[in-house]
């Protein structure tokens, strides 16, 4: 059992080595970008799939991650050239630390806003969340907007380091896997089930339900910030505009393809959907059908995306893995 | 400020608030019956607003064209309840969430790709659009006439509610769905009644919204919808009388802060999450609002 | 008395679901609430267990006001439920059924889980012994794998009944548990209950409208009629009582 699990991450930590070291740009980077949505997917299949309450919040947490970590990177030097519409506050130019750190605290940062959005979200029962962190991705762009000692406002924050690579991204993975398996393999991750079938039950089970949501919540915010420092490497140029509910909205897909609930079912999605976009990227171009000029359709993808989404939920809500994970395969039985 | 420049900020406020609420009515029907929050509700107003639009554009008269966006808005509320919702009452209530999730993106990307994501200019007639002077106030017709279509809409909807038996087969709906189908009450056509009537309303509040700013596109309906929804919670959800409490309120605010203070006018639709957040932590059931999920056991 | 219900009275809205009820519960007895439908029972059970607050009156449990405390934290201080209509968790399998009331009982953190540090090795394995041993005892231990939906309905019973059992407490209170079994299931189901309560010294709070069931186990029994008292001693009193008889009518026929 432990045999199989160690040789699977081996063999996965191997493939990354492999394909950074010997795929050409365009498959590394395409590589690069299913690996950050998986991270960013792993997180949110947790609150979603695992304790079951409806976030929205992808989008916010991987703006604040990306901010976090961009403005921690990017010398002194840099920012002062950069700010235009205001100098930059002596804060903003203070905060420098190497790329991990950046990381780490955008996870925290994030996590800790999530903590604060508990509070007033949990306390209700219901769809609530949902409500709350879809309104808090139009906040996080408002106030980037309107702070640009801090951000830079609309111009947003350019030539940021790009440190991030698919050794960073693919590890990063590997870890986000194997820590979300290890809380739903515990105490917390049955008590989060919990509370996703019955929440009542699970109150008379004695279980704190407002600290359990709160713990997935915020380790879920963790993640995305993560990610979205890890992106904002990869793009190195970031702006408000940029996080909008688009971002969300894939995430979603990918854990309703994968199956609410399997993390396992989470990396299938993510290598599906965001292969997928790559592949239907001829929607949105010129096309010639029968010699008629279509014209481009910039966002015809996403009405098949949304289409996608809508089906799975009528006929097969259970997604590829139903909230099986490859694991179970294994633990069956005893 | 002065007496003058406040009347008219007064003014605004109510005009700006109507349309938050005749948008929050459809949140709080639609949660009050099926506990949904119905995400492409301020999309169906955006439907709305440009049914209007083409149809206006293409020759209709424009009294004719609010009838007809009222009917398109009302036929694409009632699909989405049949196609999306309907075939998943008795699924885990997150499916439903994201197939709403998943109607509304579908019709801000279908509307962009048919007519672009820039925003069009909406024209409509000259007695809408002009403005009368009285007293040195400027009062533009639309500040007239929106918040007394409002308020004749919001009695017309309290008379349905209250006094007719289509009312009364909501109010209960709202209770226990399974019990009401005991009765003999077609529940399901209570259900699109309401998709209908939210519809309707929203298609309005849209048109009022093209003729007040006054220009249309795809995503207009995504941060309207979230402030009407923030304002149905606000007023207490499920209640309609509090759904137009809650959207004055907020109407006002954001007119009333900006114009106070212009420095936070980049935070204007902020406003609305603030609400929401205040009412979450202080008075969960809002103003008007009872506790819906009391008979849990 | 274990558990003692001072004039309680519980109003929604206009409507008074129970008016000024007051009784005790002694250690180690099996205490029945009956009555009508709509009497108030399943009321005061939510009273008890922290769902609802009572517009008057006190709960002491264990010589401690418990009212005002919450759902999660009456459990912890000693009182279980089941419900009226079975609430197992459905997507897990009946161990993790039952190992989800020992939660508290795992005494690791949130970062020993995510890390997988020594103490979660030891308290997982420690209450996974523990709920194995608990599904023995209601004859369940084949089934620990078997998903909990597929059980049969008497089954389930007994894995709610384990479940509430894993939280540990003195005062277990059940919530019309014979309801829906033939005969031979309810008798297996009454041996269980006695045998479970000796063996943990349990005091049992139960609703039932089972009569025969009710006369089998209960010591005292409270018969509750628009959620006031009508009658408070021996079943077999209860069933000859004039008021109870008028209240109940039809009802007793079967018994």
């Amino acid at each position: 059992m432990k045999l199989i699990k160690l040789s699977i991450l081996a063999i996965i930590l191997l493939f990354i080595w492999f394909a950074q070291s010997h795929f050409d740009a365009y498959a590394v980077s395409i590589l690069n970008n299913i690996a950050i949505f998986a991270i960013l997917a792993l997180s949110y299949n947790l609150i979603n799939g695992v304790a079951g309450q409806f976030s929205l919040e992808p989008n916010g947490f991987v703006a604040i991650g990306a901010y976090v970590a961009a403005l921690f990177t990017l010398p002194a030097a840099t920012k002062i050239d950069m700010y235009v519409l205001q100098d930059p506050s002596p804060l903003v130019l203070a905060m420098h630390t190497s790329f991990l750190p950046a990381l780490l605290l955008s996870g925290v940062v994030a996590a800790v806003i999530a903590f604060m959005l508990s509070i007033p979200v949990f306390r209700v029962r219901g769809d609530y969340l949902a409500i709350v962190t879809l309104g808090f991705g139009f906040i996080i762009r408002i106030f980037a907007m309107n702070q640009p000692a801090m951000t830079n406002g609309a111009l947003g924050l350019n030539d940021i380091p790009d440190t991030e690579n698919l050794y960073w991204s693919g590890f990063i993975m590997v870890v986000t896997f194997v820590i979300m398996l290890n809380i739903i393999y515990s105490k917390y991750g049955r008590a989060m089930k919990a509370v996703r079938d019955d929440e009542d039950a699970a109150t008379a089970m004695g279980i704190n339900t407002f600290w359990i949501k709160t713990y997935a919540f915020m380790t879920s915010a963790f993640f995305e910030g993560v990610g979205g420092g890890l992106m904002a490497s990869m793009l190195t140029t970031i702006a408000p505009d940029q996080f909008t509910f688009l971002l969300t909205f894939q995430l979603l897909i990918i854990i309703v393809l994968g199956g609410l609930g399997s993390m396992s079912g989470t990396i299938v999605g993510a290598i599906l959907v965001m292969g997928g976009t790559e592949w239907l990227r001829f929607l949105d171009q010129n096309m010639d059908i029968f010699g008629y000029n279509t014209g481009a359709h910039p966002g015809l993808r996403m009405v098949v995306f949304s289409m996608l989404l809508i089906v799975m939920m009528l006929f097969a809500r259970k997604g590829i893995f139903g909230n099986k994970e490859l694991t179970d395969i294994f633990r069956r039985g005893k | 400020m002065d007496i003058l420049t406040f009347m008219q900020q007064m003014i605004n406020g109510i005009s700006l608030g109507s349309m938050y609420a005749l948008i929050a009515i459809g949140y709080t029907l639609v949660y009050g019956v099926l506990r949904l929050i119905n995400f492409a509700h301020g999309d169906i107003m955006m439907v709305g607003a440009f049914a209007a639009y083409v149809a206006h554009a293409s020759g209709v008269p424009f009294e004719l064209s609010v009838v007809l966006a009222i009917i398109v808005a009302m036929i694409t509320g009632i699909l989405t309840d049949k196609i999306a919702y309907k075939p998943l009452r008795d699924a885990p209530k997150i499916s439903l969430l994201i197939t709403a999730i998943g109607i509304s993106f579908f019709l801000e990307n279908l509307f962009n790709v048919l007519f672009g994501g820039i925003p069009r200019a909406f024209s409509a007639p000259d007695y809408l659009t002009r403005s009368i002077h009285f007293e040195g106030i400027i009062i533009p017709m639309t500040v007239i006439i929106i918040p007394t279509v409002t308020l004749v809409l919001l009695f017309v909807m309290l008379w349905i509610l209250n006094k007719t038996k289509y009312g009364m087969a909501i109010r209960s709906l709202a209770f226990d769905i399974p019990t009401v189908k005991l009765m003999g009450i077609n529940a399901d056509f209570i259900i699109m009644l309401v998709f209908a009537m939210g519809s309707a309303l929203a298609a309005i509040g849209g048109i009022f919204y093209a003729i007040s700013y006054p220009s249309i596109d795809p995503l207009m309906g995504v941060i309207v919808g979230l402030k009407a929804f923030a304002a149905a919670v606000l007023g207490g959800i499920g209640s309609v009388a509090g759904a137009v409490i809650g959207g004055f309120i907020l109407g006002f605010t954001e007119i009333v802060v900006v114009a106070f203070m212009p420095e936070l006018g980049g935070y204007k639709d902020a406003f609305a999450f603030i609400f929401l957040i205040l009412v979450l932590l202080f008075k969960p059931t809002g103003i008007m609002g009872q506790d819906l999920e009391r008979s849990r056991f | 008395m274990i558990l003692e219900l001072q004039n309680i009275t519980m109003q929604f809205g206009g409507v008074t679901a129970i008016d000024d009820l007051s009784f005790g519960v002694k250690a180690g007895q099996i205490y029945g609430l009956i009555g009508p439908n709509g009497a108030g029972k399943t009321t005061l059970f939510n009273i008890v267990t922290g769902n609802y607050k009572q517009t008057k009156g006190n709960v002491v449990f264990n010589h401690e006001e418990i009212s005002g405390t919450k759902p999660n934290m009456i459990v912890q201080r000693g009182i279980a439920r089941t419900f009226q209509n079975i609430r197992l968790f459905k997507s897990m399998n009946v161990l993790e059924n039952v190992l989800i009331g020992y939660h508290n009982q795992a005494n690791y953190t949130y970062i020993e889980s995510i890390f997988r540090l020594p103490r979660h090795f030891l308290y997982e394995k420690k209450i996974k012994n523990e709920a194995m041993e608990m599904l023995e005892r209601f004859g369940l231990a084949d089934l620990a794998y078997t998903n909990s939906s597929s059980l049969s309905y008497g089954n389930q019973r007994k894995v709610e009944i384990a479940r509430a059992l894993a939280t540990n407490p003195r005062l277990l209170l059940l919530d019309e548990p014979a309801a829906g079994m033939n005969s031979s299931e309810t008798e297996d189901l009454s041996n269980i209950i006695r045998k479970i309560k000796d063996e943990f010294g349990l005091t049992i709070l139960l609703i039932e409208h089972d009569m025969k069931f009710v006369n089998n186990m209960c010591d005292i029994v409270l018969v509750l009629d628009y959620g006031e008292e009508i009658f408070e001693g021996k079943p077999s009193e209860a069933i000859v009582n004039e008021k109870v008889v008028s209240a109940y009518l039809g009802d007793f026929t079967n018994a």
